[in-house]
């Protein structure tokens, strides 16, 4: 299978101006990846699915990356080539921000697989997709208004009780049960 | 029944045994109806984790739950007396399984099976997970165990058969309830927007208070 570098010129080549560049991955596994520009995302993908050396034809994997200290939301795809017994390729896009722009062009069209799969992404990512068929949350009730996997998602304070806590489960605690006595703080056994 | 009797509510136990051992029968309307009651537990086809697999494996040959009476599994809740709250209870689960303890009809009882039915389990610190079902419905028998053995779950359903036999007919006077004090419906709880509302059902469940004690 061609390099991540050689499908990024490739691609390069049949869109001028596409915004595609190689995320190494510096680790054992090694599996660098291409970031693709949300703004030709779908072409891109419809080309990696389309190309005669690569027919990227399944999508194995959708998942979200909360990058809150850069700013913005990832949604990884793990590309595989059923007819050719080759990958994966994998394919990110990243929204501008974490607040309101975070619009990515579903790949949905592109690959069935991804229905579900980036149902999952919005529901607990808020990655919004257009162009998705049914884009509605999926673990979570509908009325459910956060997005818990993102790193600052504060969860519900709903349990009070735990009989052995320790370190967050400790303070969580004490904040129900203040200590009884003053200056048993730090040393007293909940 | 003599002037002497000690109470008025009849022969005394061992009295009742030796008449047993005459070959008299002695039974009063109450014992009759408990016998009946706690020898036909059917409960509610219902499974939620991997508590259910040990619940299917408990009703099968092997384990034999048809030695309690308790082998009709049946589909309906309005057909079940007992629901088996084998697993792990989601937030987007929990209303469904008090909507399903409501439509069961009295006497109605209900074992918590395993970790996460009794706290939330391994999943008690995640978002998503019920802190026990005992936040929303009246619990009679925990089951510890993750999951517990199949053998576990017979000796919570004959701890349940005692618990039966020592009931009333109507013990609060009202036909409607089985156990005393106890709700008939409970509310279901709706769909907040970050947390089931209410949280909990403030009439069943209190948090125990935690009493912390200083290191020596």
């Amino acid at each position: 299978m061609e390099t991540p570098e050689q499908i990024r010129d490739r691609i390069l080549a049949r869109f001028p101006g596409a915004s595609v560049a190689v995320v190494p991955n510096p680790g054992p596994a090694a599996q660098h990846s291409l970031l693709a520009g949300a703004d030709l995302g779908r072409e891109i993908a419809t080309f990696l699915r389309d190309d005669p050396v690569l027919r990227l034809d399944y999508c194995s994997n959708v998942t979200g990356v909360d990058w809150p200290k850069q700013g913005f939301l990832e949604v990884v795809y793990h590309l595989y080539s059923m007819a050719l017994r080759h990958g994966p390729v994998i394919l990110r896009m990243r929204t501008a921000d974490r607040a309101d722009q975070v619009t990515l062009p579903s790949l949905t069209p592109v690959w069935r697989s991804c229905e579900f799969q980036e149902r999952e992404v919005y529901d607990l990512f808020g990655v919004v997709f257009a162009g998705h068929p049914d884009l509605r949350r999926i673990l979570m009730w509908d009325e459910f208004k956060d997005h818990p996997m993102r790193k600052d998602y504060v969860e519900p304070d709903d349990y009070e009780w735990e009989p052995t806590p320790h370190g967050d489960i400790l303070a969580k605690a004490r904040r129900h049960y203040p200590a009884p006595a003053a200056g048993a703080e730090g040393k007293g056994n909940p | 029944m003599s002037e002497a009797a000690p109470t008025s509510s009849g022969p005394t136990d061992a009295e009742r045994d030796e008449l047993r051992r005459h070959g008299i029968m002695l039974t009063s309307l109450e014992e009759l109806c408990n016998w009946g009651r706690s020898n036909s537990v059917w409960p509610l086809q219902f499974g939620l984790a991997c508590c259910a697999i040990e619940m299917m494996a408990a009703s099968m040959a092997r384990f034999d739950i048809a030695r309690f009476g308790s082998e009709v599994f049946r589909a309906s809740p309005r057909q079940a007396d007992l629901i088996i709250v084998s697993g792990t209870v989601t937030k987007k689960m929990a209303p469904s399984v008090v909507r399903l303890w409501d439509q069961m009809p009295d006497p109605k009882y209900c074992i918590a099976m395993g970790a996460c039915a009794i706290s939330g389990g391994p999943f008690k610190q995640g978002y998503n997970v019920l802190k026990g079902i005992d936040r929303y419905i009246p619990v009679d028998i925990y089951i510890p165990g993750c999951p517990p053995r199949p053998e576990a779950l017979l000796h919570g359903l004959m701890k349940l058969q005692e618990k039966i036999r020592g009931q009333g007919i109507f013990p609060t006077g009202d036909p409607r309830q089985a156990g005393a004090g106890r709700p008939s419906d409970c509310p279901v709880p709706e769909f907040g927007g970050h947390d089931l509302l209410p949280p909990q059902n403030p009439d069943l469940f209190h948090p125990p208070s935690l009493v912390r004690k200083e290191d020596s």
